[in-house]
């Protein structure tokens, strides 16, 4: 059935946050049901993730930054027009006129046409070199440019100057940011916070100017420098002008609709502008006058405009203007009155300059209400305090505890007080009471059926907390862990019933005792008498530590199965055979030997994606024969069964390739031997390309190497597997030996914080403050650490022996090795094969507690 | 075919008893596939030197491998977890404690100057 009355349509202008925000909105609350939505939007992509722009550069693509994925809505009644722009408004014929020639009528129509960086027009500001920070183009044209440069400086010192001095600084140039107000942040933070931060920003290397305007950008075609008022100079070849940003409200000025003084379109209350069928949300947009740079006022503004469409009653009135944000590491927050301008305001402030700290709550003139804060150096308390302002809960009686730290006195901040209105993601809009609603109470899940959400993941698909800028994150996290622990449903991060403890408290626990054996950890630190989770969990603890034979005296009884025979297990009882190839480099002798082996042995031969080759079928006492002859030809043991270094994939590099920049093979077969034997939370797998065309894969791995024209770029927390993760750049151009240091570092330390079968992308995950605060740790050695984990590789790879080595020259070790204690010259019947395609392959499963028939054929 | 198990020594009862090795031979914790009557039995020794034994084939999957899984405890209970897929069987009598559907044969032991022995198959097991 046709409907000859036509639908009446929306047409959206632009397809930025917020915009993307107002459809689903529409969506979501049956706005499409009524509705055909057209919406238009000028850049080449689907709206993406601009808050997070910068994580851009670590980035796969720009599909990892996509709000729409799959390039288009399932709602069939909503068109998306990309890559081109409205050029005309005409309210007398409600049209809008597109860029491609185009001419749509509306019914509503709603600008979400955001806001342009502010660029000021001093001489020079078109030269090439000169970027503003806003989109995807604009950050691939600056990383081209900062390519051959080597300084950078960036104009403007607010919150996205900041940002911008951060991507300069990742990508390598030497970075300064120039402020013509006297402080860092002039907005958000008061003289002495800003002057804290500048310290902090300082020692990360970034020079900061303040209190000087910039005369002009030099330059012949190119930029070379910033002339500074009072005669410096700046030189650099990249400039990034962050000097605040302007609504894009030029259609509404040519339309004739009223615009705000200082900007933007002006709306009312509902977001509706001077012409009662054009609305207005999100940056673009100035209701009662006043414009927003953040996105949660947007998202709200956009429920506002689509509630209005269905009738409803919704205002926007203002929006909490808090900000958190981690700038070049640093912890920076900025909440609810932070000038302390309400009458009789008070100012409570802790700093400590050497520990660069700053803390300042505003409360009111009683001391029961806290208005407003500004934390520098440690905002961990931002949770908490932010949600204070909004809800104005009392003030505990000794509110400076809230932000001393610690050890003067200070409680740890709980957020078991936040009453429950409090909002604790105000991208999202998300209050505690929505959390603790979706734990508690069955409701569809994102894939429709019945569900309680169980975890953070849960809660952030379902409600979208932490899902936009990520500040949030940690309360989100405090109070799920909160709320399962009041009704005794601890979110247990328990290894099993004999162990309270997580992977990584257990390492400590080991490591801090020296213990030597399960039997030790178990008395002194669990219940009963372990079972296949802690023991083969303590196993691979203890192997990190102290490097022994993995079936030395009481540990082989800790193994797996493929631990405890150095060889996989297969579905008929039978073991595979993994020699290593390090870096899948190997002599046509090498090849030979193995081909032998396989055939007087008939097992079955395969190519693994590991590059290197798989014999599968051997009996268990066929093991040590096999091996015996690997060894004597010069192979070691490639470890396919352990929670350990499997390979180091590579590709074959400069020696060959015409592409190549750098010795791949070399360094994957150095990476390899180094690592080798290295018993981990879950296994690692490596990878090195001789250039960027990645020919190893290496970032599926979870150490990725790659090749540049002055060195190695580092990729860290890759797999392939059931949840692929693309390796995120963790530092570039590294020489070998700083490339071997990190890596100690970064491997060393997940094996000690990592849990049991967590991999390296997961892990990451996990950190809080994820890859920036690895990053840290790391490359920045902020904790201290880096000398010790690097010695502690150092021991692993001086303790090195190949395992099945080992075995073979131990009787003790070799005896295990049967197919029956009381009938070693009786191979077990139970496993047979079949062919396929010339070579063995595992018979169907015996009979279910068959009798074994003697001496049945082997 | 006409089995012949090694070294069968007749007990009064009418039970074979067949001798498996030295319990010095079989560590703490851990299981041995021995070859009982031309079945493929495994046998284990607890923390507190109890001695077990139950049919090594893995019901779930047919493979003859029960001896290489990992002993443990659930609360009291002493199980092995089946290296291949990690069903946990009580050592005492072979049920398995994630699937009341799922046992496996469990075998008499004793032990005998320092010997171990397997007997017969239990009443209550699956032929
Ligand atoms: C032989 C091989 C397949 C092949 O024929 O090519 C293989 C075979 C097995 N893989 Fe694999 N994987 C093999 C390459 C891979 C790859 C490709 C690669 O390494 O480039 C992947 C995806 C990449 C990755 O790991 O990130 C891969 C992802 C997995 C996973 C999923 C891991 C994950 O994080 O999701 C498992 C399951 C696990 O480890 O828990 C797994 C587990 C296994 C096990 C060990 C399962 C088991 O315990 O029995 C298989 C037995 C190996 C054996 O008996 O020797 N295998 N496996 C490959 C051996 C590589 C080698 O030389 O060591
Ligand atoms: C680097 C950076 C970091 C940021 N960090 C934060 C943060 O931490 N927290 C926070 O709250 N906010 C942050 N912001 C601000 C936030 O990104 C914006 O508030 C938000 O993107 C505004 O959404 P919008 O839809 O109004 O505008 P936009 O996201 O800019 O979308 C507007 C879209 O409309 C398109 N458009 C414009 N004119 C037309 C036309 N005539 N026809 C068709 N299409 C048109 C534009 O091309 C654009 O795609 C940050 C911004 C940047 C740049
Ligand atoms: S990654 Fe580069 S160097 Fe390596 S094989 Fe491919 S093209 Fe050649
Ligand atoms: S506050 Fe930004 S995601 Fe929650």
């Amino acid at each position: 059935m046709t409907s000859t009355t036509p639908r009446p349509r929306l047409v959206v202008v632009g397809h930025g946050m917020v915009g993307h925000r107002l459809v689903q909105a529409a969506v979501e609350r049956g706005l499409t049901a009524t509705h055909d939505v057209v919406v238009v939007g000028q850049e080449p992509r689907p709206a993406y993730d601009r808050v997070a722009l910068t994580s851009y550069f670590a980035a796969s693509g720009p599909e990892e930054l996509s709000l729409l994925p799959s390039g288009s809505y399932d709602d069939p009644a909503v068109e998306l027009l990309l890559g081109t722009e409205v050029t005309a408004l005409d309210r007398a014929e409600r049209t809008v006129s597109l860029r491609d020639g185009r001419v749509l009528g509306y019914d509503q129509l709603v600008l979400a046409t955001g806001a342009a960086p502010f660029v000021p027009p001093v001489p020079g500001h078109d030269l090439d070199g000169c970027f503003v920070y806003r989109t995807i183009e604009d950050l691939d044209a600056i990383r081209a440019a900062a390519g051959p440069a080597t300084a950078g400086v960036v104009v403007g010192g607010g919150l996205l100057g900041l940002e911008a001095a951060n991507a300069l600084v990742q990508l390598g140039l030497e970075t300064h940011v120039v402020e013509m107000a006297p402080r860092l942040m002039p907005v958000q933070l008061d003289e002495a916070a800003g002057a804290t931060l500048v310290r902090h920003v300082e020692g990360l290397g970034v020079r900061v100017h303040t209190g000087v305007a910039t005369e002009s950008v030099s330059g012949t075609d190119r930029v070379d420098g910033l002339a500074l008022a009072g005669g410096a100079r700046v030189e650099a070849q990249v400039v990034v002008f962050s000097a605040g940003i302007r609504p894009r409200d030029a259609l509404a000025r040519a339309a004739g609709l009223e615009v705000a003084e200082r900007g933007g379109v002006l709306v009312d209350e509902q977001c509706r502008s001077s012409d009662e069928r054009i609305w207005a949300v999100g940056e673009c947009a100035a209701p009662g006058g006043r414009m927003y740079g953040l996105v949660a006022p947007g998202y709200d503004m956009a429920e506002v405009v689509v509630d209005a469409l269905l009738g409803g009653a919704g205002r926007f009135v203002g929006a909490d203007m808090s900000t958190k944000l981690k700038l070049l590491g640093v912890d920076v927050a900025s909440f609810g009155d932070a000038f302390a301008t309400t009458d009789g305001a008070l100012e409570l402030v802790f700093s400590d300059a050497v520990a660069g700290l700053y803390k300042k709550l505003v409360v009111s003139d009683d001391g029961r209400r806290l208005l407003g804060g500004i934390l520098v150096g440690d905002a961990s308390a931002y949770g908490v305090l932010r949600p204070m302002v909004a809800s104005g809960i009392d003030l505990p009686d000794n509110p400076e505890e809230l932000i001393l730290p610690p050890s003067r006195g200070g409680a740890t901040t709980g957020v078991a007080s936040l009453p429950p209105e409090a909002q604790v993601c105000s991208c999202n809009n998300v209050t505690k009471a929505t959390l603790l609603e979706r734990l508690d109470v069955a409701h569809p899940g994102p894939d429709g059926a019945e569900h309680h959400c169980g975890d953070v993941a849960a809660l952030k698909a379902c409600t979208g907390a932490g899902s936009t800028c990520g500040s949030c994150v940690g309360t989100v996290k405090a109070i799920v862990e909160d709320h399962f622990a009041a009704q005794g449903r601890e979110v247990s991060r328990a290894l099993c019933e004999h162990f309270a403890l997580s992977r990584a408290e257990l390492f400590d626990v080991v490591a801090i005792h020296g213990y030597r054996s399960f039997d030790e950890v178990v008395t002194a630190h669990g219940t009963g008498r372990g079972c296949d989770v802690c023991k083969p969990t303590v196993a691979s603890v203890l192997a990190s530590l102290v490097n022994e034979h993995v079936l030395g005296e009481q540990r082989a009884v800790l193994q797996d199965t493929n631990d405890a025979f150095l060889a996989n297990i297969q579905r008929n009882g039978s073991y595979s055979v993994v020699p290593r190839i390090p870096g899948g480099e190997i002599t046509p002798d090498k090849l030979i030997v193995i081909g032998e082996v396989a055939r007087d042995h008939g097992l079955y031969t395969k190519i693994t994606g590991g590059q290197r080759i798989d014999l599968f079928g051997a009996r268990v006492e066929e093991l040590p024969v096999i091996w015996r002859r690997l060894v004597d030809a010069g192979f070691e043991s490639g470890h396919a069964y352990g929670k350990s270094l499997r390979t180091v994939k590579s590709c074959v590099g400069s020696t060959w390739c015409r592409f190549g920049v750098q010795d791949s093979v070399q360094m994957a077969i150095d990476l390899e031997l180094r690592y080798r034997g290295l018993r981990s939370p879950h296994k690692l797998k490596g990878g090195v390309s001789g250039c960027a065309r990645e020919c190893a894969e290496a970032r599926s791995k979870d150490f990725g190497v790659i090749a540049t024209e002055k060195g190695w770029n580092l990729y860290v927390g890759g797999n392939g597997g059931a949840t692929p993760a693309h390796a995120r750049l963790l530092a570039g151009d590294l020489d070998d030996e700083t490339l071997v240091r990190y890596l100690d570092r970064y491997l060393m330390y997940y094996v000690r914080t990592a849990d049991r079968l967590q991999r390296t992308a997961p892990w990451l995950d996990s950190l809080e403050g994820g890859l920036d605060r690895l990053r840290e740790v790391v490359v920045d050695d902020v904790l201290g650490l880096g000398s010790e984990l690097e010695a502690a590789m150092a021991r692993h790879v001086a303790t090195y022996v190949d395992e099945w080595s080992a075995v073979l020259d131990d009787p003790d070790k070799l005896a295990r090795f049967v197919s029956f204690v009381n009938a070693p010259e009786t191979p077990d019947p139970a496993v047979s094969f079949g062919t396929a395609r010339d070579q063995i392959v595992p018979a169907g499963p015996v009979d279910l507690g068959a009798t074994i028939a003697m001496g049945a054929p082997a | 075919m006409s089995a012949t198990a090694p070294d069968e020594v007749r007990v009064p009862d009418d039970v074979t008893w067949v001798p498996v090795c030295a319990l010095g031979a079989l560590a703490r914790e851990a299981g041995v596939p021995a070859l009982v009557r031309g079945e493929a039995v495994a046998v284990f020794r607890t923390h507190d030197d109890q001695v077990h034994a139950l049919s090594n084939i893995d019901p779930v999957t047919g493979a003859s491998v029960l001896s290489r899984g990992i002993i443990g405890t659930r609360g009291d209970e002493v199980f092995v977890a089946s290296p291949l897929h990690k069903e946990h069987y009580a050592l005492r009598d072979g049920r398995c404690l994630d699937d009341p559907t799922l046992r496996v044969a469990a075998y008499d032991t004793r032990v005998v100057d320092g010997e171990v022995q397997v007997g017969g198959r239990r009443p209550e097991c699956p032929q």
